[in-house]
């Protein structure tokens, strides 16, 4: 995305706000002239208090009074413009976060599988801060910036234009000193950055398993490395921290080196033209030396936060920009509740479309019947569950549903139609029962009633706030079989009339498992039920086995069909009893 | 704060760097004397074009002094915040590996990354900025209003009105505004779990259907950031207006009184210029001394934070530094078949002293070479008893001994080499498959390599991979399925041709199949004395001896033919697995 493109969709999301950055302009302009018109005023009463016996206190009175109004308006202009600003910034802030979530929503799960959560992350809520931050409020910074510099000058011109030029000769001086440290500091920050983010990431890594760490005794090999990092780190950390503490003092340098040349220059005009250039003029001229160099280092920081705020800009709307793929068509219908035949036809599908996997796979499933996926692990069980889901879509063929090609269905209605339980479990942040009933209005017996059934329970009485205990971001507290309790539970709360299920309960004990295959197989009764299998009576007692290996289907039958063929699911079957 | 001592290895930057701050903010108080000067004694007075120049070099001549003090003061002020947090980083670190297994339990690992990262950097900016402002800010401010009396008492009264004004402003909008802007952060953090949470659970959200909620309750929390940050904005935004405006009355003040005071003949024009100047110095410098406080309160409780994970006593290191080695495999007589290798006499353990019994009066013996299987339901104990092998718990009642002696007079660390685990939860770490291995054995060749993962089954993907031994593995080794992971690990697990094997539900990702032919490769290749924990029968049916656990309790022990008669607890699993 070029720097064109993303400057014309920020003025898209500013163009509601027009009028009111319009208006945080003309404040910040007239707040800047006002400030800028202040020395001379106080300059001027100067001029008044001249010595013993000879101080006009009746002009003094006037000019202060006229300070003070001018210092109060811009002050509270200058309140306004903020309040403005702070407004525009997060309203629009707020809605391009909004847009990035939206998006999500759109995606396809082929995308969101593949990219990295950590970097979407960053996009919707670092990037766009950082844009919004750099864009607006470094815009009304470097406006003022401009205002205050284009106005010092004027000002000095207007009392006197050769000490003024004295000024502006030096001018170039401050613009390279800051510029320069900028540049050199922003560098070493990025290095810095990376060196952290590795730092963090070794730490990270090892913390985590740090458990294994101390089994095979590999702490003191840790504390070497982690001291390699340590040590780059600081040396780069010094470098970095010290050359951005330059900055003030080498502005405040030049600072004062033109504060004392326009002292000087200024004393002797006094001295030279009394009647031309006053004591007065010099104490305006002095305040001007003063805070001259102020606006050159906010603007070249601006400058730099600018390029980095067009970069976050375009990233962010790079994401929003995504093809959003995972949506329904006005045509599509709304389905209920279906009896659950489901035809396979033709169908072909890889993930990656160079590599070939499945080719021609045709299935028909009468409503109740179960089909058992068998095969090692890593052989892509969990490709037929995303077609049926519609997670991914077939590539060639299609899949009916009663009769109807799902990519005419809404996703929506589709998807309720199955009960899913997969062996990675999945629990948002809330309480146990939020993630029971996600959004849903069951009512508390009918949650303990299911939760009884599946004999999650029990171990839920048992935690601290029973159906009101917190977990955090994917259940840490819960152990894995707990939590693939719950999501069974979940789906016994409303079970729908298609089932795919994934049988890997090593995670329960036996006792529990037992229990919950004999709830499962009450489940599967009548039900279409697609069944990722490990266990042998579940197996022997499904209508069609389909055995796949990498990726693909390799042969498709009942039990005794495939015995008898002594192919692939022949020799997986028999690997079983095979003598240690 | 007990960490602030390592500040001490420092002190002469610690002194240096203020000081050197406190010289140029000296002479920075100089400057409007000068000019008092020049405006006296070389405009109205009789000084003349020589001393206004002269005057003028030494204003030059100041800056450039003032512009070394501070280089010098922020190098030093640098250094020192650098390598204090280094070295915190270092000593952090090292804790944390010291820590037992019961103490990350209960810290948690996010707390100990946030407290290496977040907490050390924050450690750093406060010192970098209490040493170059401790002494700058304060001094600048109140030396501004000590400079101001020394010109002119009277005119100096205005200084003692509006500093504590200023003051007193700054400090209410910083107080209000700081507990907010955590608000805003805590909201920030709960957007960006909203996010993560529709990304990483998207297949469950869209199944059951409820992204237009989830899309609500975003939106809920996306307007409530809103509002904090307008409601922060309000107040914060009064910050620079407000402070403008104070000071800006100070300075009519002053003239005001200035024109009273040299109408009488007390005070120069050019005295009120210097009191003039006094006041515009201290504007900037009082928002750096507020800012300064906020950061010393942020500071103080960053650093009390990296404190308290030093002060988690790590419990009773247990084993003895100086005690007896475990014998390695090569030394140990291999067909001692009657040596106990591993017993357990009454043993009791619990985790907390709340909880209950973790394991309850576990009695057995390992002879070595033994093939053990142990077997039972989830929180039975299996785990629990690896961990008491490796020394990670104690018992607090009864006795572990290897080789016949107590396991705590045993170094620990000797023991945990000569015994090579394959955990429950397959990790690996960043970096190539070789150097993955290697942590189960430092200098492993790689024949020795190749062989290991030739027994673990693993060498058939491996030898698929592009670079076979140098394929990269990403962080917990997320670019490798659940059973090739597992694979890994066991090779690992086995490369140090280890006295004892233990293998904790190590093939719960592998099929049938596979799982068969890495129990006959184990057994004909390694011959250790070896502990298979798992839920299937099926892996330990053939074992030498089995232990039955039940809730931490040992139900049954003996071979699979005689539990089928005399356990339960075996009977019901065995019932369930081989329908």
């Amino acid at each position: 995305m070029d720097r064109k493109d993303i400057l014309k969709r920020v003025t898209g999301y500013i163009e509601k706000y027009n009028f009111l950055v319009v208006l945080s302009i003309v404040f910040a302009a007239i707040s800047s002239l006002l400030m800028l018109y202040v020395p001379i005023l106080a300059g001027k009463s100067i001029d008044f208090i001249i010595t013993k016996d000879n101080v006009d206190f009746k002009s003094l009175k006037k000019i202060l009074f006229i300070c003070f109004i001018v210092f109060v308006t811009a002050s509270i202009m200058q309140w306004i413009m903020n309040r403005i600003n702070n407004k525009v910034t997060y309203e629009i802030s707020r809605k391009i976060r909004k847009d990035g979530f939206e998006k999500i929503r759109k995606l396809s799960v082929g995308y969101i599988d593949g990219c990295q959560i950590g970097d979407i992350i960053s996009r919707i809520i670092n990037d766009v801060d950082t844009f919004t931050d750099g864009l607006l409020m470094g815009f009304t910074q470097f406006f003022t910036g401009i205002i205050t510099i284009l106005g010092t000058l004027f000002f000095m011109i207007s009392i006197s234009p050769i000490i003024a030029f004295v000024v502006v000769i030096v001018t170039p001086l401050s613009l390279f000193v800051a510029t320069f440290i900028s540049k050199h500091t922003f560098n070493m920050f990025k290095v810095q950055s990376e060196i952290k983010g590795k730092q963090t990431g070794f730490v990270d890594e090892i913390i985590s398993g740090e458990k294994i760490v101390k089994t095979f005794t590999k702490e003191e090999d840790c504390i070497k490395e982690f001291d390699k990092i340590n040590d780059e780190l600081s040396v780069c950390s010094m470098k970095a921290v010290f050359y951005s503490s330059l900055t003030n003092p080498s502005t405040r340098f030049v600072n004062n080196f033109v504060y004392a040349l326009v002292a000087i220059c200024g004393a002797i005009m006094v001295i030279k033209k009394p009647g031309v250039f006053s004591v007065g003029m010099l104490v305006t001229f002095l305040s001007y030396a003063n805070q001259y160099t102020k606006p050159f280092n906010e603007i070249s920081g601006v400058v730099t936060e600018f390029q980095n705020a067009i970069a976050c800009a375009g990233r962010v709307f790079e994401f929003i920009d995504e093809e959003s793929i995972d949506f329904d068509n006005e045509s599509d219908i709304v389905i209920d509740s279906v009896s659950g035949n489901i035809d396979i036809k033709n169908v072909s599908f890889s993930y990656d479309k160079e590599k070939k996997l499945i080719e021609n796979f045709n299935l028909s499933v009468n409503s109740g019947k179960r089909v058992a996926i068998v095969g090692p692990t890593g052989c892509g069980k969990t490709t037929i569950i995303n077609l049926l889901m519609r997670f991914y879509d077939v590539d060639k063929g299609e899949i009916l549903v009663d009769g109807k090609n799902i990519k005419t269905i809404t996703r929506n209605s589709l998807r309720k139609n199955y009960g899913m339980v997969l062996q990675e479990t999945w629990l948002k942040e809330g309480t146990i029962r939020d993630n029971l009933l996600l959004y849903s209005d069951i009512s508390d017996e009918e949650m303990i009633e299911a939760a009884k059934k599946s004999h999650a329970h029990g171990f839920i009485k048992r935690l601290k706030n029973g159906y009101d205990t917190y977990i955090s971001e994917d259940g840490k507290e819960l152990s894995n079989g707990q939590k693939q309790l719950l999501c069974i539970t979940r789906i016994m709360l409303n079970i729908p009339p298609m089932l795919i299920l994934d049988e890997a309960t090593s995670s329960i004990d036996i006792k529990t498992e037992i229990r919950i295959q004999k709830n499962f197989k009450k489940l599967m009764e009548g039900r279409t039920s697609f069944v990722v299998a490990h266990r042998l009576s579940t197996i022997k007692e499904s209508d069609i086995i389909l055995a796949m290996k990498d990726g693909n289907i390799v042969e498709m039958g009942s039990h005794d069909e495939l015995i008898k063929k002594n192919g692939f699911y022949a020799s997986l079957y028999n690997s079983q009893f095979e003598q240690a | 704060m007990g960490n602030i001592r390592f500040l001490s290895k420092y002190k002469k930057e610690c002194i240096l760097s203020p000081l050197f701050k406190f010289l140029e903010a000296g002479i920075e108080l100089f400057v409007p004397i000068v000019v008092q000067l020049i405006i006296d004694v070389g405009i109205n007075g009789n000084g003349g074009k020589e001393y206004i120049f002269k005057m003028g070099g030494l204003l030059v001549l100041l800056g450039i002094v003032g512009l070394c003090f501070s280089i010098t003061a922020q190098f030093f002020a640098a250094k020192a915040a650098t390598l204090f947090a280094k070295d915190l980083r270092h000593e952090l670190f090292l804790k944390i590996q010291k820590l037992s297994f019961n103490d990350l339990d209960e810290v948690g690992n996010s707390t100990l990354i946030n407290r290496m990262t977040n907490d050390v950097n924050l450690a750093q900016n406060t010192v970098n900025m209490v040493l170059r402002l401790v002494l700058r800010s304060p001094f600048v401010v109140f030396g501004a209003m000590i400079m101001a009396f020394t010109v002119d008492i009277k005119g100096a009264i205005v200084f003692v009105i509006i500093i504590p004004v200023l003051l007193f402003v700054i400090f209410y909008i910083l107080n209000y505004t700081t507990p907010l802007f955590k608000e805003v952060q805590k909201k920030s953090d709960s957007i960006l779990l909203s996010i993560r949470e529709n990304l990483v659970g998207v297949r469950t959200i869209r199944a059951f259907g409820i992204e237009k909620e989830e899309a609500d309750s975003f939106n809920k929390k996306n307007n409530e950031m809103f509002d904090l940050q307008i409601k922060v904005g309000k107040v914060n935004s009064l910050l620079n207006p407000l402070t403008y405006v104070i000071i800006n009355i100070g300075i009519v003040l002053v003239i005001y009184v200035g024109g009273y005071r040299v109408n009488t003949g007390d005070l120069s024009q050019g005295d009120v210029f210097a009191l003039m100047n006094y006041m515009s110095q201290i504007l900037v410098e009082a928002i750096k001394l507020a800012n300064l406080v906020i950061l010393l309160i942020k500071g103080k409780s960053g650093l009390e934070r990296i404190q308290s994970v030093f002060d988690i006593k790590t419990g009773d290191i247990y084993g003895n530094e100086e005690g007896r080695e475990l014998i390695s495999f090569d030394k140990a007589g291999k067909n001692k078949r009657e040596n106990k290798i591993i017993e357990f006499e009454n043993v009791c353990m619990k985790y907390s002293e709340n909880a209950d019994d973790a394991l309850n009066d576990i009695s057995f013996s390992v002879n070595e070479g033994d093939i053990i299987g142990i077997i039972g339901g989830t929180g039975c104990g299996k785990t629990t008893i690896v961990n008491m092998i490796l020394g990670f718990y104690k018992a607090y009642k009864g006795k572990v001994l290897l080789d016949g002696r107590d396991i705590k007079d045993y170094n620990l660390n000797s023991v945990r080499k000569n015994i090579g685990v394959v955990p429950q939860k397959a990790l690996l770490f960043k970096g190539s498959i070789r150097d993955n291995i290697k942590w189960g054995k430092d200098n492993a060749t790689d024949e020795e390599i190749i062989k290991a993962l030739k027994i673990s089954q693993a060498y058939e993907f491996v030898e698929k991979k592009e670079g076979m031994l140098d394929y990269y593995s990403e962080q917990g080794g997320k670019n490798f399925s659940g059973g090739q992971r597992q694979r890994l690990t066991i090779a690992r697990g086995i490369i140090n041709n280890p006295r004892i094997l233990i293998l904790d539900d190590s093939a719960s990702a592998l099929d049938f199949a596979t799982e068969a032919k890495l129990r006959k490769a184990i057994k004909e290749n390694l011959k250790t004395t070896t502990i298979i924990i798992s839920q299937r029968i099926s892996s330990i049916k053939h074992a030498d001896k089995i232990l039955v656990l039940d809730e931490g309790k040992l139900e049954g022990v003996g071979t699979h033919e005689e539990l089928l008669k005399t356990s339960n607890e075996y009977q019901e699993i065995y019932k369930a697995q081989s329908n």
